[in-house]
């Protein structure tokens, strides 16, 4: 384990950490961008400059910036930590762990499950620009549309929600 | 004479290009500010700077000393660390993009490129990412200030910079299709081969792009007509109304270091960057020496300031554009030419080949 690699994953577990237990809605979010940060320096610690600096521009520059500015724009007077603390054991927090544990169960199963066609070679990973769009046309062309589908359905919902309703236009 | 390992020769190299970059860049920074003031001043027809040293070239100077001496206010409502992080974001992101920038022609020595600092080869996604954490800047500092015209401005200038990142992004893709890389070092070499003739706005029929990266880069830089988040009749001064001395500063340089990066962008993706306009033409004349080093450069810094000029003159002739049809132009009109661009380069692409 290289130092940067101990570093970035430092930021990324440290940021995601902060992230959960900030109260501030505003704090939360800038902590997840960091922990986001962290990831794309994971991957690049990796080699993979093509993934790391795609996480930095979409989930970073992208996602993280629009929860921002959907916090600012709807709580922008919360500034100080004005928000009501927490009870120490609430009931969605066993529904949180039942999921967690799930998510990690079935995280735990396919990680154990899994053997390599081929014996590991040293060959370095190929995540370039040329890679991921063969992959994303070729392979996982299915996904990638039914990706769009739903992409397209959650826009449609959002400027249905968004519309005026029958009251209030007329 | 010491003798130094490969890898002492690359680290003292690059930190003495790194040193390079960025006195030129904040000198040229500095600059630009002056250049401004005096061409908006003659063509609204009066002097603009004139007192400070001969004709008024030293004003920067007594402008970074004024800055330096004032007091540093902090008021008492703000969120003290983002507060202060807020201005350090915005211009480390402005700095750190024009790591990427290829100034001449590639020149090693003892393997080190001397003319750019990281060549990287996914430079361009670099720039945009980069670019993109540059917002976070923006939008703290207006949450941060804890008023209500820096929260305004902070949300204007947020919502204009995500929605323009589109169509900046996507009107650049046409330009890599081309090059097939996103190596900005490969993409100036793609058209540099006959000169004017190659590049990628004439012979590469990427007008249509340049012309969405140049109305996207306005909006993305917060410059006129695009100038929203600052509208001082609206907003006193926008996301940075509470600011003042070097914090101010900071945000003052980063916008001008992001202009001279999109400058340096458009020039390196639509103008042939540091090639020559006249091709291979006038090779035969500085076959070697000095001239042939430096004059790649002179054609880079050339091409950089016309597209400044060209950004202060469009801040002299055109008025402010309305929010609405701000977001109407970006997302109903450049967004969908972008993406018809991008077929278009596409297909062409494709049927050549």
């Amino acid at each position: 384990m290289s130092l940067f690699f101990l570093i970035t994953a430092a930021i990324a577990i440290g940021g995601t950490l902060a992230a959960m237990t900030r109260r501030n809605p505003i704090h939360c979010i800038l902590s997840l961008a960091l922990g986001l940060v962290g990831v794309a320096g994971v991957y690049l610690a990796l080699g993979a400059q093509f993934v790391g600096f795609t996480q930095i521009l979409v989930y970073v520059g992208a996602v993280a910036i629009l929860a921002t500015f959907a916090l600012m724009m709807t709580q922008g007077h919360i500034v100080s930590a004005l928000i009501e603390p927490r009870r120490a054991f609430s009931r969605s927090s066993v529904s949180g762990f039942v999921t967690a544990a799930g998510v990690f169960s079935v995280l735990g199963w396919a990680a154990q499950s899994y053997r390599p066609l081929t014996p590991s070679t040293q060959q370095a990973p190929a995540a370039g620009a040329k890679e991921v769009g063969v992959a994303l046309m070729h392979t996982y062309v299915l996904p990638l549309e039914v990706i769009g589908v739903l992409l397209t359905a959650a826009l449609i919902g959002a400027v249905v929600i968004a519309l005026p309703s029958e009251e209030e236009r007329s | 004479m010491i003798h130094l390992s490969a890898f002492q020769i690359f680290l003292l190299l690059t930190v003495l290009k790194i040193a390079v970059v960025l006195v030129i860049t904040l000198t040229a920074v500095a600059y630009t500010v002056l250049l401004e003031r005096k061409v908006l001043g003659r063509m609204q027809n009066r002097w603009g700077p004139s007192r400070v040293g001969p004709f008024g070239l030293l004003q920067p100077l007594a402008d970074g000393i004024k800055l330096f001496l004032k007091e540093d206010l902090m008021p008492l409502a703000v969120e003290r660390p983002l507060f202060v992080a807020a201005p350090v974001i915005a211009l480390a992101c402005a700095l750190i993009s024009i790591s990427m920038v290829p100034f001449g022609a590639e020149t090693t020595y003892q393997g080190v490129d001397l003319f750019q600092i990281a060549n990287i080869n996914v430079g361009l996604l670099i720039i945009l990412g980069v670019t993109s954490i540059g917002v976070y800047g923006i939008a703290l500092s207006g949450w941060s200030s804890n008023n209500k015209y820096s929260l305004f401005g902070s949300l204007r200038s947020t919502a204009q910079v995500i929605s323009y990142e589109l169509a900046l992004g996507l009107s650049l893709v046409g330009v890599i299709l081309r090059a097939g890389s996103l190596s900005l070092r490969d993409i100036v070499n793609s058209q540099s081969a006959h000169g004017a003739r190659s590049w990628n706005i004439f012979g590469g029929l990427q007008i249509v792009g340049f012309f969405i990266y140049l109305m996207a880069a306005y909006a993305e830089t917060n410059r006129s007509p695009f100038d929203l988040p600052e509208a001082e009749s609206e907003l006193v001064a926008g996301y940075h109304t509470e600011y003042s001395s070097m914090k101010f500063a900071m945000f003052f340089m980063a916008e001008y270091a992001n202009m001279i990066t999109v400058a340096c962008v458009a020039t390196l993706l639509f103008f042939g960057g540091a090639s020559s306009p006249f091709g291979h033409l006038t090779d035969h004349l500085f076959a070697t020496g000095f001239i042939h080093a430096v004059l790649p450069i002179f054609w880079f810094v050339f091409k950089v300031f016309s597209f400044i000029l060209l950004y202060i003159w469009v801040r002299a002739t055109l008025p402010r554009f309305r929010y609405d049809q701000l977001m109407g132009f970006g997302w109903k009109f450049l967004l969908p030419l972008a993406m018809v661009n991008i077929l278009a380069t596409a297909l062409v692409l494709a049927f050549r080949s």
